[in-house]
């Protein structure tokens, strides 16, 4: 149906876009770690180690948003073959594995000082060390072919079999006995947290995603812009042999 | 000045709390700075490859539906 979608459209989109998400990134970040690490009060049991807490949490919730919209955007793409979709989910790969791998450095450095260890294999630690692993594993699943389109696929399969891992981690707190807190803000109830640590911690979460919103964007502008590479060198591959015409540009091609 | 050195001492927990920070922003900036450098070398590669076509049409029997500034699919 969509055997070719022309991304004009998207590619328009996308650069009016950016700029205003970008500049609010920027915005967000300054003012949430100004309120988080000058303004927000220390927490009564764990003092001003808890300002971990304004980049560790949005981590979290970035790494295993960035997994979701990556197994939808797979699943679009399974379903429909836009290829826009399978573009966006190649796009979020790199950027949530970043911020899974940022909560896990994070929180090793949080709990070394709070519970005594860099690392213990719980189930909340596990869960999201599993999602690194799930980030990395697409990667190289959708790098290890020379069709791309094959490539895709096979990463789509991938990244929606990986997404029961996604309720196993938010939920690895109540189903298991772990070290690990259980959720503050995430609940039915009010937030346990004082709005002097929450704006803060809310402040960054929405910083990350628009963040994360730059980084796809990007990414997907520039994929772009390798199939076209591709097709246009498809094009001087198909001119006659001893026609030189096509071929003579072919190694300024070469990046 | 003291408060200066209050804020870095971060109640004792320096050695934790600004190694967090850091790491966040060597990650973000790393992903963005690979991000951006991608993307132009890309459209680099893409302008040199389209002046060159201008500069030496190949074969005129392009479907301008087939055209580069289509995203092939194959069909399956």
């Amino acid at each position: 149906m969509h055997r070719f979608a022309n991304p004009k459209r998207f590619l328009d989109l996308s650069r009016r876009i950016v700029p205003w998400l970008a500049g609010a990134t920027i915005v967000l970040l300054a003012a949430g770690l100004v309120w988080g690490l000058g303004v927000a009060p220390p927490d009564y049991q764990q003092g001003d180690s808890a300002r971990i807490m304004y980049v560790h949490v949005p981590a979290a919730w970035i790494g295993m948003f960035g997994y979701t919209f990556m197994a939808v955007a797979s699943a679009v793409f399974l379903v429909w073959k836009h290829p826009l979709a399978d573009l966006a989910a190649r796009a979020a790969a790199p950027a949530g594995a970043g911020f899974t791998f940022v909560c896990l450095v994070t929180g090793s450095l949080w709990g070394k000082p709070m519970w005594g260890a860099w690392w213990v294999w719980d189930a909340r630690l596990t869960s999201m060390l599993i999602l690194l692993f799930l980030y990395l594993g697409y990667m190289a699943l959708i790098n290890a072919f020379d069709d791309v389109n094959r490539g895709s696929k096979a990463g789509a399969v991938l990244a929606l079999v990986g997404i029961v891992n996604i309720p196993v981690i938010k939920f690895s707190v109540e189903w298991w006995n772990t070290l690990h807190q259980s959720a503050s803000v995430s609940r039915m109830a009010a937030p346990a947290m004082p709005l002097g640590m929450l704006a803060p911690l809310l402040l960054m979460a929405v910083g990350f995603t628009t963040f994360f919103g730059v980084i796809v964007l990007l990414r997907m502008r520039s994929d772009i812009a390798a199939a076209k590479i591709r097709t246009l060198q498809l094009g001087q591959a198909r001119t006659a042999p001893g026609d030189t015409r096509g071929t003579e540009n072919t190694g300024e091609a070469a990046p | 000045m003291n408060a200066v050195v209050e804020f870095l001492r971060m109640g004792g927990y320096a050695a934790y709390v600004w190694p967090a920070y850091g790491i966040t922003a060597v990650v973000m900036l790393g992903l963005l700075v690979a991000t951006l450098r991608d993307l132009r070398a890309n459209e680099r590669t893409l302008q040199t490859l389209r002046q060159a076509r201008r500069a030496a049409p190949a074969r005129n029997d392009e479907d301008p539906a087939h055209g580069e500034d289509s995203v092939p699919v194959e069909a399956s």
